[in-house]
């Protein structure tokens, strides 16, 4: 009995020492990686394909007009994609100062006991799903920012005058402003976990070279640790960014949905991926198809740059 | 007024605009929360579990919803980890330092990031379309090409955490590379592999927008995955938008479930992930 165990055991050591079974192994390893590959390479090639048609109807149009009307198939898409973009600058805007100051406080100031708890909870902020972030947009903050925010300052100000048009909007809570907030939130905890990171890659020696000369912890930080880490610093903002181009349902719920171009910040307004989201499913026409992927093609074109540069500046800064 | 003083004032000003910025995003979660309990916790019952979504003004729960989250995420899970564990394991073990496994490694962290509703336009266009039917399938397959770029990286990252002696000791045994890695590096690493696929379910888990176009919702109880499928995520954001207020409670409480899975498991995750860290 034990002599036939033995053997079966040998037998297969000796098939697992066979090239052939580690060849295979190797193989189905290497052909995972390059079905990820694949997959991106599949997106892309697929919002070409289905995206072919607008692109060729519409031509360079498609991106500078702001008319969207499906009743009659005329798409441009220009208010999508600056309500993209104008959404995401400005969350970018209110999210930055934060996440600064919330790494700088967890790294600098905080007593160690207190960072990991704190940390946590604001990587917690991370793990809240989208669609959750949007209902609570839509119930909690867009009713109270309408009746705190946005009536008194149509109240005060005057509609005439260069802020009264840029702060002019319905005052129901639903517009660029809000959903740039909602979307600040969402992209804080990405921002804040890696630029502790980055602050927690400075050697000892900075520091102490920084205080060595006499430096208060402010002037340390903004003299000394910010720029040794300045090209990480905004590979994470340009992946604060990327986040934020694409980021959907939160987006969906708040920014109002509308297809025009937005004409101030209370505007309502709409975003690639909120216009995707919105209309697909109940998309008719082909061609209504064609100009939402399209549309995702655009969108993959601005998180794709955005990413990628991302992504290089935080390599090189840990090199 | 003096140099110094100016510059403690400074100082004193700089920590205290790092505390705020602290304090608001602490305040921020403390409010999410609070406005999911207060609106989620009274509207869960045993019905939640037991009925299917109702017609508006009909009491009923999200039990069709929360099955098909859970079949779809379940089978995405599947696909996600054999894809991700063996593709992390290529990048860490095999080709992780030649050009190519950079180029992959590179691509991996943007699909990383990508944004989820164009993935499933990607999957629309790639199974739904050519099909002729929205499935859940579909919604599994776009579930699962979300969670597997997170479980190749934590593979390859908990990979490269395990010594080289263990690799030594197994070849040293007479095993070949790949018996080493399966039953040595994989056990060794095993905690750090599970944290992958915790955070891996965690993002799918809560993800509507390619749910959208490819499993699309369904309003009856179906656990036929070639057919159009609930979700919680879809079955939110539908009530969420309606016009009725028992389907908008309905909406919440879903919200409060999605929300506590997600960061019970994100949480365990974590926790797990520290565990290997600790050598």
């Amino acid at each position: 009995m034990a002599s036939v165990t033995m053997e079966a055991a040998a037998e297969r050591q000796a098939q697992d020492r066979q090239p052939g079974g580690e060849a295979l192994f190797r193989a189905l390893c290497f052909s995972a990686a390059t079905l990820l590959l694949a997959s991106l390479a599949g997106v892309v090639a697929s919002l070409a394909i289905g995206g072919w048609p607008a692109f060729r109807a519409f031509g360079l149009g498609f991106l500078t007009s702001t008319e969207w009307n499906p009743v009659t198939e005329v798409y441009g898409a220009a208010g999508p994609i600056v309500g993209t973009v104008v959404t995401s600058l400005l969350s970018l805007a209110l999210a930055l100062p934060l996440a600064l100051g919330v790494s700088i406080f967890l790294v600098e100031f905080c007593p160690r006991t207190v960072a990991r708890p704190v940390a946590i909870a604001v990587e917690l902020l991370a793990g809240i799903p989208s669609i959750v972030y949007g209902m609570w947009g839509l119930f909690v903050l867009a009713p109270w920012f309408a009746t705190h925010v946005q009536l008194p300052l149509m109240m005060h100000l005057d509609p005439d005058s260069w802020i009264g048009h840029l702060l002019y909007g319905v005052p129901n809570g639903a517009n660029i402003f809000t959903a740039s907030l909602i979307l600040a939130i969402m992209i804080l905890p990405y921002m804040s976990a890696v630029f502790r990171e980055l602050l927690l890659t400075i050697p000892a020696q900075v520091r102490e070279a920084a205080y060595g000369l006499g430096a208060t912890p402010f002037e340390a930080v903004t003299q000394v640790l910010l720029p040794y880490v300045r090209r990480g610093g905004v590979g994470v903002i340009m992946l604060g960014l990327g986040r934020a181009l694409g980021e959907t349902m939160a987006v969906t719920f708040i920014i109002g949905n509308s297809h025009g171009f937005p004409h101030s910040l209370f505007d309502s307004g709409s975003t690639i991926a909120s216009t995707i989201a919105n209309e697909f499913a109940e998309a008719t026409s082909d061609m209504h198809t064609s100009a939402l992927i399209a549309l995702g093609l655009v969108l993959f074109v601005l998180t794709f740059a955005v990413l990628a540069i991302a992504r290089l500046l935080l390599a090189t800064q840990k090199h | 007024m003096d140099r110094a003083l100016r510059r403690r004032i400074a100082n004193g000003l700089f920590v205290g605009l790092c505390i705020a910025a602290t304090l608001v995003a602490l305040g921020a979660l403390v409010l999410i929360l609070w406005s999911l309990l207060t609106q989620g916790v009274g509207g869960i019952d045993l019905k939640i579990f037991t009925m299917t979504q109702p017609a508006p003004g009909s009491p009923g729960g999200l039990a069709n919803a929360i099955v098909g989250s859970l079949m779809m995420c379940a089978l995405a899970m599947v696909l996600a980890v054999v894809v991700g564990v063996l593709a992390g394991t290529w990048l860490a073990e095999y080709g992780g330092r030649t050009t190519y496994g950079q180029i992959v490694r590179f691509l991996n962290d943007v699909l990383l990031s990508a944004p989820s509703i164009l993935v499933g336009l990607f999957v629309y266009q790639l199974l739904v379309r050519p099909f002729h039917g929205f499935s859940a399938y579909a919604g599994a397959v776009a579930l699962a090409l979300l969670a597997a770029p997170i479980v190749t990286r934590t593979t390859e990252d908990m990979l490269t955490l395990q010594p080289n002696t263990l690799r030594e000791a197994g070849m040293a045994l007479g095993a070949g590379r790949g018996l080493v890695i399966r039953s040595i590096i994989w056990k060794a690493a095993g905690a750090g592999l599970l944290t992958g696929g915790l955070l891996g379910f965690a993002r799918i888990s809560g993800e509507t927008a390619p749910l959208l176009f490819t499993s699309l919702g369904n309003q009856f109880f179906s656990t036929n995955m070639s057919q159009p499928m609930a979700s919680l995520p879809t079955t939110i954001f539908q009530f969420a938008l309606s016009a009725y207020d028992d389907w908008r409670r309905l909406a919440w409480v879903g919200a409060l479930l999605i929300a506590v899975a997600v960061l019970a498991v994100n949480t365990i995750g974590r926790l797990l992930a520290r565990e290997t860290h600790r050598p």
